[in-house]
């Protein structure tokens, strides 16, 4: 556990945040992995300051662009698990296009979203997932444009794993960050986490009121009733593996790193004399 | 010799493959090529040109006056019946033009029909290239090799329908062509020596792969598409994969992903495209990320004219992104250049840990030059990475650790215990966030203050070409290299002389080659640019106080013609 203590955190006292801080180390000791074993890739944000907070190798980058880094990575190693952090409005909404295309590619990146339903760093605004008619001091007359669902998107795309999770269950969110890991494929962990400070609707006990645990007998597998699942928003909201198919992932289609990841493949310039002559 | 050809049509009538076949031809037969291409942005119809220049002397540009136009729709012959030489002719089929011309400088070939008679319709781009040859008096036998290799995969029938139909049309152009005064056959007692042919997005690829490339994320964008489709034509053969990403922020942030883990990395895209990529730009400067950027410019603002050439994008390159880090700016004026420059973006942007941009344009990403060779004894390949043992037998390592040099070696993460830790916000040695002024302070003296003069002694002066002591100087940097040159070796009594930048930021001393005093003491120096307001210029102006009172300065979207620039200078000079 000390392994991965990191800086003090910067988040308010009671933050969800700290739950999910846990959450991830106690599954990292289950899955017996290592610090340096492995990539975070964060974006800016109250989320995006997770690396900091644990000891990881860690590529800390813009606000939005998590995604791309980490699909950069996994490309150059894929070996190396890589994990995204991000806030819903990070990766919901300024990096909205990455998602869809990290999905399409099925790059084997696992993303864990602390969706507080607001902008927390900037102090409040809405984001895509708060719920409509929510007002914030840029939106005085309330949230016109209706929330976004991830995971009704997320099925939609056919993405390998979709899930989510609630920060006031830390040992059932342990249990998911542990399932997305161990799942081959791109990984959305939607994690609900009631930012103290700024949503004062969706609040720890909004969301006790409401999240239950999925079925055991419920089958991930089966598309339909996942949509059908994630459609689900409201008086109840379900939290655990909503829909999770064994896609190929996009580092088993590249030829050239089947016998080895990119990082470790030599450079061989003795080739150039030869492609020199193609062009006479 | 010296001869210009002018393929014209629709697009989608095969004005490329008649203009690549015959510059293929030409350099194999030793001859000195200059191809440049003039296209719209469609895929059918229109008007675009494809202009070859061939001589036995070294080339590095277009003419104005042409010696054969292939007019493939009556457009060619409205707009460039008035290019033609006195000797010029222009070749055509009535039946596709629907239109006979009856002045002694057309000949008819009629294409199609002699394509139908060797084996099909589809052949017709053949029979043109055979009479083009038949012109010149050029013999089949190197058309012949290059129709093998081609077409082989296709079946002997392919290969024998291609080289009927191109005897044809050579047979037919020796018969019927009275007028034909062109000589290209070999006169040499030794044979000429086959040249390679290679366009600027070519050898920019090339020069890529030369210094070990691994990994290339663009999202298409003309003119800089070329480079991608070269790179990933060799993705098998050299180990590299090239990724095509969803907008060019995910380009360059993939970019980064990767140099990160470990491999060189590099994204291409024009002017708006790399408007998108400007934060990560910044991402590359904050994270000390090493990257390398094709900025391939084609004219704007916005879309402009996307399939046409300008040098607006330098100040753009210069000082877009916000916060303050080192980059450089390399702009080749040549495919050599290209090749050379491409190669060193690499080594310096892993040696010092910051983004470099590369420059070109439409007119050098598709003109082709022949060279006699790349001498591959001037790579540089060193690969500045902490890796495996040699990383894991550090007894401690901090990412971002305040050095002597400013440079903290790379560890490659997963490869020690060590951690890698980076991030876009202001940072401690460990890579961690922070707010204190004194760690501020420290970090831009180590990324900018320490790097900067080092990058800079890495910065080659100008090229003078000319007279050492010009009386007239021709400024310029990027593509406008071989016009200049060009203009230079035309100017009486050997007065001129061209400075061409192609390294241009850090901008180079004057410590090796006093340059700025050469300008000084000419009685003309003209800063000559491919875009409206002089943005070389008014670098140099800032960079060194010499002020330009010449300028010449050509924004409609086409580049500079030898004989159209010098009449400029001409005026110029006569104005004194
Ligand atoms: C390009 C860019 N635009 C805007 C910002 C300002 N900004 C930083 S974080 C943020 C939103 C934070 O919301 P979210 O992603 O949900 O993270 P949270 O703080 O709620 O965890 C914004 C708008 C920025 N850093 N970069
Ligand atoms: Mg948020």
């Amino acid at each position: 556990m000390t392994d991965y203590r990191g800086q003090h955190p910067a988040w308010c006292p009671g933050c969800g945040n700290y739950s999910i801080l846990k959450a991830f180390k106690d599954a990292m000791i289950r899955l017996n992995m290592e610090p340096h074993q492995l990539v975070i890739v964060s974006g800016i944000g109250q989320a995006g300051k997770f690396p900091h907070y644990v000891r990881c190798n860690t590529f800390n980058g813009l606000h939005g662009r998590t995604l791309p880094v980490a699909t950069g990575i996994r490309l150059a190693n894929h070996e190396m698990p890589v994990m995204a952090f991000a806030g819903d409005g990070d990766c919901y909404g300024e990096g909205g296009n990455h998602l869809i295309h990290a999905i399409r590619r099925n790059i084997n990146v696992k993303l864990f979203v602390h969706d507080n339903q607001i902008y927390g760093l900037t102090k409040g605004q809405a984001s895509p997932t708060s719920m409509e008619g929510i007002k914030t001091k840029n939106q005085p007359f309330g949230v016109f444009s209706e929330q976004l669902n991830p995971m009704a998107l997320a099925v939609a795309l056919d993405c390998s794993f979709v899930a989510r999770g609630f920060a006031g269950e830390t040992e059932h969110l342990t249990w998911l960050i542990e399932e997305a890991v161990k799942h081959k494929g791109f990984s959305l962990l939607d994690i609900l986490q009631p930012c103290v400070t700024f949503n004062k609707v969706n609040t720890y006990e909004w969301y006790k009121q409401r999240v239950y645990h999925i079925e055991l007998e419920y089958n991930p597998e089966d598309r339909t009733s996942a949509f059908n699942k994630a459609l689900e928003w409201g008086e109840r909201i379900p939290v655990g593996i909503i829909y999770q198919n064994h896609r190929m992932i996009l580092e088993e289609r590249i030829p050239i790193i089947r016998k080895a990841p990119l990082v470790r493949q030599s450079v061989d310039l003795l080739k150039l004399e030869d492609t020199l002559r193609e062009f006479i | 010799m010296d001869y210009s050809i002018k393929i014209g049509g629709e697009a989608g009538q095969g004005i490329q493959t008649i203009g690549d076949t015959l510059a293929k031809v030409f350099a194999r037969s030793g001859y000195h090529v200059f191809t440049h291409q003039d296209y719209e942005s469609r895929i059918r119809g229109g008007h675009n040109f494809y202009q070859i220049r061939l001589s036995e002397n070294h080339i590095t540009a277009s003419k104005e006056r042409i010696d054969i136009i292939v007019a493939l729709d009556r457009e060619s012959i409205v707009q460039h019946e008035k290019e033609l030489t006195e000797r010029g002719l222009i070749i055509y089929d009535s039946s596709v033009l629907r239109q006979n011309y009856r002045e002694p400088h057309f000949m008819e070939v009629p294409f199609e029909n002699i394509a139908v008679k060797s084996g099909g319709k589809i052949m017709a781009n053949i029979v043109a290239v055979g009479a083009v040859l038949g012109m010149l008096g050029i013999d089949l036998t190197i058309l012949h090799e290059i129709i093998k290799d081609a077409f082989n995969k296709k079946g002997e029938e392919v290969v024998m329908g291609n080289i009927n139909a191109s005897k044809a049309g050579h047979d037919y152009a020796l018969t019927n062509c009275q007028r034909c005064s062109f000589s290209a056959r070999n006169v040499h007692k030794t044979p000429l020596l086959p040249l390679m042919l290679i366009s600027g997005n070519e050898a920019l690829g090339l020069g890529a792969i030369s210094a070990g490339l691994k990994f290339y994320s663009a999202y298409p964008m003309t003119p800089s598409t070329g480079i991608m489709n070269y790179i990933a034509d060799k993705e098998a053969e050299y180990g590299i994969i090239v990724e095509q990403a969803e907008d060019e922020i995910a380009a360059i942030n993939m970019a980064l992903g990767a140099s990160f883990a470990g491999v060189r990395a590099m994204t291409g895209t024009s002017g708006g495209g790399f408007a998108l990529m400007v934060e990560g730009l910044s991402l590359a400067g904050m994270t000390e990320t090493p990257v390398v950027i094709a900025l391939a410019q084609r004219p704007g603002p916005a879309t402009g004219f996307p399939t046409r050439t300008e040098q607006a994008d330098l100040q753009f390159a210069l000082y877009t992104a916000h916060g303050e880090f080192p980059r450089i700016v390399f702009a080749p004026g040549t495919p050599e250049q290209a090749f050379f420059l491409a190669n060193k973006a690499f080594d310096l942007a892993e040696k010092y840990q910051i983004p470099v941009i590369i420059m070109t344009d439409q007119y050098l990403a598709d003109s082709q030059w022949t060279l006699e060779r790349i001498d591959l004894n001037s790579i540089r390949y060193t690969d500045y990475r902490l890796r495996g043992e040699g990383f894991k037998n550090l007894a401690a390592y901090k990412r971002h650790a305040f050095t002597q040099s400013g440079v903290t070696p790379l560890g490659i993460p997963g490869d020690a215990k060590h951690l890698v830790v980076t991030d876009s916000d202001e940072h401690n040695e460990e890579g961690h966030i922070v707010e204190d002024a004194a760690t501020r302070i420290n970090m831009l003296d180590k990324r900018l203050f320490k790097k900067l003069p080092l990058i800079k002694q890495e910065i080659d002066p100008p090229v003078l070409y000319g007279n050492n002591n010009p009386e007239i100087v021709l400024v310029g940097w990027g593509s406008t290299y071989g016009v200049l040159k060009e203009v230079v070796d035309m100017f009486p009594a050997k007065r001129a002389a061209m400075l061409h930048f192609s390294e241009i930021c850090p901008f180079p001393t004057t410590d090796k080659f006093d340059y700025i005093k050469m300008l000084d003491n000419a009685s003309l120096a003209v800063c000559i640019e491919n875009n409206a307001t002089g943005q070389l210029a008014r670098l140099i102006r800032a960079e060194t106080g010499f002020e330009f009172k010449h300028k010449i300065n050509k924004f409609d979207g086409r580049p500079f013609m030898v004989s159209n620039l010098l009449g400029d200078l001409t005026a110029c000079i006569d104005r004194l």
